[in-house]
């Protein structure tokens, strides 16, 4: 990793490692920066062409993207140890606010996701969660002895799964599982022993049929359902993924043309300006699109790792490591579900699908990552 | 287990754990990989055309048909702009759907329901209401509801009404000929529509056209032979006659003595072609054409210039029909009373069927056969208009000593009331007839069909003049100021039991003016009810005041002036 990171900075020019250098005192890391603006920047321009041309759309997405800079480089100062003592009391805020939704939430498209505070824009709770769980986990596990002993995990898995059931709750599968996953990512990070994470595993394949018949709503089932078999309802919940494979496949390897696509433009593509707004690209410029964004992602990601291995404190290292490793599986979860190899679970494209909040949390939770590796130690 | 055993806070994540979950990312982004990478290329051919299929349509253009109009251009049928008004359920906003209704003059609350039931159902697309003006259509789209799909097209509209119906024809809502000329040529009206390919959103808005693969081409016009004018007379006495004797029904016809063209052809009972809530299938009928009458006494100047050509008579040679009847077989044969001796004229002029059994003995089933046939008895008219009767003409051999009796006075052969009229044409042209027809772009130049000399048929034209004066049976056909020819026809109408004893079919056939003839007409009245029933009663009068003013608007030179001015009637002898 160093080595790479090494390798970055040596080849570049020195006006750019003399600004690197004047930007690491303001604690941000110049390449990250240049990667997620980059990555603004395309999300932008797919946006223009998944909104079907709305610009005012992009406008709005534009004033999220800047806020969320805002909020990333007000974050990126603040040192880890401000963090560490604010995770227990954001904590607890989330979890209410949590409650808060389930209680007074607005409904919209059938879940209770939203919360109308007086004085605030309107937003999901649970995109709070995303940045707070893996803080307070990686609080609490640096606070214990490692490797953590299986109390500590107990409480840690209690702490984990406190929001997750409330978001199932909402109902948002997709959302619960992936903050399960960041809380899980610390704890593995934090050396949890390997037959403690085989037992986890065998404990969860043992429980998905109780998840079945008793947690999950009746739309989510059919969702996997059509996930199993889309053409089985191809007017109803298969509509949407056997669009999304057409538009994709339709574009081939160097697809029909920036807003030359016609099962966005025209419409037929569901949800092209949020969840689904890869199948627009990849319908446009084709594989080599995909592929490129790709290569982006995982840029963004590598830097990310590397920048969480140079954290100083346990705290830093698990929580950069474990939101790093979010920002994957978003990726992930969000081109899977689109081209179906995975069930529709409502994850938008990081960076790239239309929305506020989602905009502003990761943005924030680049600003933490920036945060654990630039300050010192004390 | 962990070897590390530092204190907590120096306690560095394993160099190990980090490329765990490195590879777990990177089989993850290769799992991603490999389906993004199948459906861009092993897939892509199949999805490319599912793509193309959900956006790719070919738009029809829909072309004009023909217009038809009568011989001075006059419209009888045309094609105006009109658009469909469609939707798709499942895409139109429910809350909308008023104000569509607002437009249409519809109720509201039906129409919505119609859009959710159809919805409901999972219709893909329905008919909101069709053939509406372009101005509503307009305001429907300036509404700018999504799914709303507006069709251009055209409508029929037959500017003649009644007047022109059983002619003109009907096309149905697709505008496919259905009667009429309208079918008979449908081919020639119908144009190309033009076809182009275009893409389509999804609520069917065509965003951009990708190909013109043909133009439409309209349709072209047919001209027909008919006067307006003398088709609006026609159809007014007819109507009035109709009504007067509570008839059954009636047709009328009127050719151009010279050139067989139809001027008019009208029926009754009629139905309005706009109006296509009223329809009723036995008003429809073209009766000119497609029902059969036997023409009765009408025939018996064939029967006579049968006579005439054979040699053995002259006009003046005399016939005995004492006592007023015959028996032939079993049965008798009888004068409306008993008028002695006759000539020939005066068989036509009483209408003897005595005497006209006398000359259809004397010259043989083989002569009276061939003359009616060179008439057109019994032939198809070649007119090619659907539904034409061809009538019946019994052959020479099967007329015995009963059936060419009966044959020659008009019975036990049939005709529809056009081959009658351009049977009597023969008269007029020469003794040569020219097949009648319609259209005058389906007009075929063709020699004229031989019936009988120049000579007879001048002699039965001026015997026929007869039947209009006082001692004829027609004198009610007369016009002032022209000499007018014809023949009456009364004959039992053919019932289920064969022929009906109290029910009638009066005919009257005729020519205008004798000198110089200018027009032919024949008028049917299917079952006068009431004391009148005879041709020279019921149909002779219509004729008479159909003649007076169609001879007046053809400004025909009276060819009946005498030292006192115009004069009524045709005294010729």
């Amino acid at each position: 990793m160093k080595d790479f990171s090494r390798t970055l900075s040596g080849s570049s020019l020195s006006g750019f490692a003399r600004s690197r250098a004047w930007l690491a005192r303001l604690h941000i890391d110049l390449i990250l920066l240049l990667l997620l603006m980059l990555q603004c920047g395309v999300g932008l321009l797919i946006l223009y062409s998944g909104s079907g041309k709305e610009m005012g759309m992009v406008i709005r997405q534009f004033v999220h993207m800047c806020i969320g800079m805002t909020v990333l480089f007000t974050i990126a100062q603040c040192p880890p140890r401000l963090f560490q003592m604010v995770a227990p009391w954001a904590y607890s805020v989330a979890v209410f606010l949590l409650m808060c939704v389930l209680l007074f939430g607005t409904i919209a498209k059938g879940a209770q996701r939203w919360l109308d505070l007086p004085g605030l824009p309107r937003f999901q709770p649970s995109e709070i969660v995303k940045l707070v769980l893996p803080l307070t986990i990686a609080w609490f596990m640096s606070k214990r002895p490692v490797p953590p002993r299986i109390t500590d995990l107990m409480i840690a898995a209690v702490m984990i799964l406190v929001p997750t059931a409330l978001i199932l709750k909402q109902p948002d599968l997709g959302t619960s599982l992936l903050i399960c996953a960041s809380g899980v990512l610390v704890l593995f990070f934090s050396g949890m022993s390997w037959r403690l994470i085989f037992t986890l595993i065998a404990i969860v394949a043992a429980c998905a049929p109780l998840l079945w018949f008793f947690v999950m709503h009746d739309y989510q089932k059919q969702r996997v359902l059509t996930f199993l078999n889309p053409e089985s309802d191809p007017l109803g919940t298969g509509w949407n993924i056997i669009q999304s494979k057409t538009a994709i496949g339709s574009g081939g390897v160097d697809g029909k043309g920036y807003l030359q696509g016609t099962q966005s433009q025209l419409e037929f593509l569901p949800e092209s300006h949020t969840d689904f707004i890869i199948a627009v690209l990849a319908e446009e410029l084709g594989l080599i699109g995909v592929c490129l964004l790709l290569v982006l992602y995982a840029a963004i990601i590598l830097r990310c790792l590397i920048l969480s291995s140079r954290a100083e404190t346990l705290f830093g290292r698990l929580l950069a490591g474990s939101l790093s490793a979010t920002f994957f599986i978003y990726v992930f979860v969000n081109i899977g579900m689109v081209s179906g190899i995975l069930p529709v679970v409502g994850v938008p494209l990081p960076l790239v699908s239309y929305g506020g909040t989602s905009v502003v949390s990761l943005l924030s939770a680049f600003g933490l990552i920036m945060s654990m590796s630039t300050h010192k130690k004390r | 287990m962990n070897a590390h055993s530092e204190e907590s806070s120096t306690y560095s994540i394993p160099r190990w754990r980090f490329i765990v979950v490195l590879v777990a990312l990177g089989l993850l982004l290769g799992a991603i990989l490999v389906r993004l990478i199948m459906l861009h290329t092993i897939d892509q051919p199949f999805l490319f055309e599912e793509g193309e299929k959900r956006v790719v349509r070919a738009q029809l253009e829909t072309a004009r048909r023909g217009m038809i109009t009568d011989r001075f251009g006059n419209p009888l049928a045309v094609s105006t702009p009109v658009v469909d008004i469609g939707l798709h359920p499942a895409q139109v906003d429910l809350a909308r759907i008023p104000e569509i209704a607002r437009i249409l003059g519809q109720p509201a609350d039906a129409m919505v329901r119609t859009v959710r039931e159809a919805a409901a159902k999972g219709r893909g697309f329905i008919y909101l209401d069709r053939q509406v003006e372009p101005d509503l259509a307009k305001a429907i789209a300036e509404l700018g509801i999504d799914g709303i799909q507006l069709q251009e097209g055209f409508r029929r509209f037959y500017p003649a009404a009644e007047v022109a119906s059983h002619v003109v024809g009907i096309v149905n809502i697709d505008g496919q000929g259905q009667e009429g000329l309208e079918l008979a040529y449908d081919k020639y009206l119908t144009g190309k529509d033009g076809k182009r390919t275009v893409v389509k959103d999804r609520y069917g808005h065509i965003v951009k056209q990708v190909s013109v693969d043909s133009v439409a081409e309209p349709g072209r016009d047919i001209t027909l032979t008919i006067d307006l004018r003398l088709q609006y007379l026609a159809y007014r006495e007819l109507m009035a006659a109709v009504q007067t004797h509570h008839a059954r029904s009636g047709s009328a016809v009127i050719l151009d003595a010279r050139t067989s063209e139809i001027l008019a052809m009208v029926n009754q009972g009629a139905y309005n072609p706009n109006n296509r809530a009223n329809f009723v299938a036995s008003n429809m009928r073209n009766r000119a054409v497609a029902d059969v009458i036997e023409p009765g006494s009408t025939v018996k100047p064939f029967t006579v210039a049968a006579a005439l050509e054979s040699g053995l008579f002259q006009p003046t040679t005399l016939v005995d029909t004492n006592p007023g009847w015959v028996r032939v077989r079993n049965k008798t044969i009888r004068d409306h009373r008993n008028y002695g001796v006759l000539d020939l004229t005066g068989i036509i002029t009483k209408s003897s069927n005595v005497g006209s059994r006398f000359l259809a003995k004397t010259i043989g089933p083989q002569a009276l056969w061939k003359m009616f046939s060179d008439a057109g008895m019994g032939q198809p008219s070649g007119l090619g208009f659907p539904g034409e009767s061809v009538g019946v003409l019994p052959f020479p051999e099967q007329l015995d000593e009963l059936r060419l009796a009966t044959a020659s006075y008009g019975y036990s052969i049939a005709m529809s009331p056009l081959q009658l009229a351009q049977a009597y044409t023969s008269f007029t042209q020469q003794g040569c007839r020219k097949p009648a027809y319609l259209v005058a772009e389906a007009r075929r130049e063709e020699p004229c069909h031989p019936v009988m000399s120049e000579k007879v048929a001048r002699q039965v034209l001026d015997m026929m003049e007869t039947v209009t004066s006082n001692v004829g049976t027609a004198s009610r056909a007369r016009v002032m100021g022209y000499r007018v020819g014809g023949k009456t026809g009364t004959a039992h109408r053919v019932g289920d039991h064969g022929y009906e004893e109290s029910s009638y079919t009066a005919v009257f056939a005729g020519v205008a003016p004798i000198t110089n003839p200018d027009l032919v007409m024949v008028v049917v009245i299917d079952d006068p009810q009431g004391k009148e029933y005879y041709g020279g009663e019921v149909s002779a009068p219509v004729f008479g005041r159909i003649m007076e003013q169609a001879l007046r608007l053809r400004q025909v030179p009276p060819d009946n002036v005498g030292k006192n001015g115009l004069q009524i009637a045709g005294g010729a002898q």
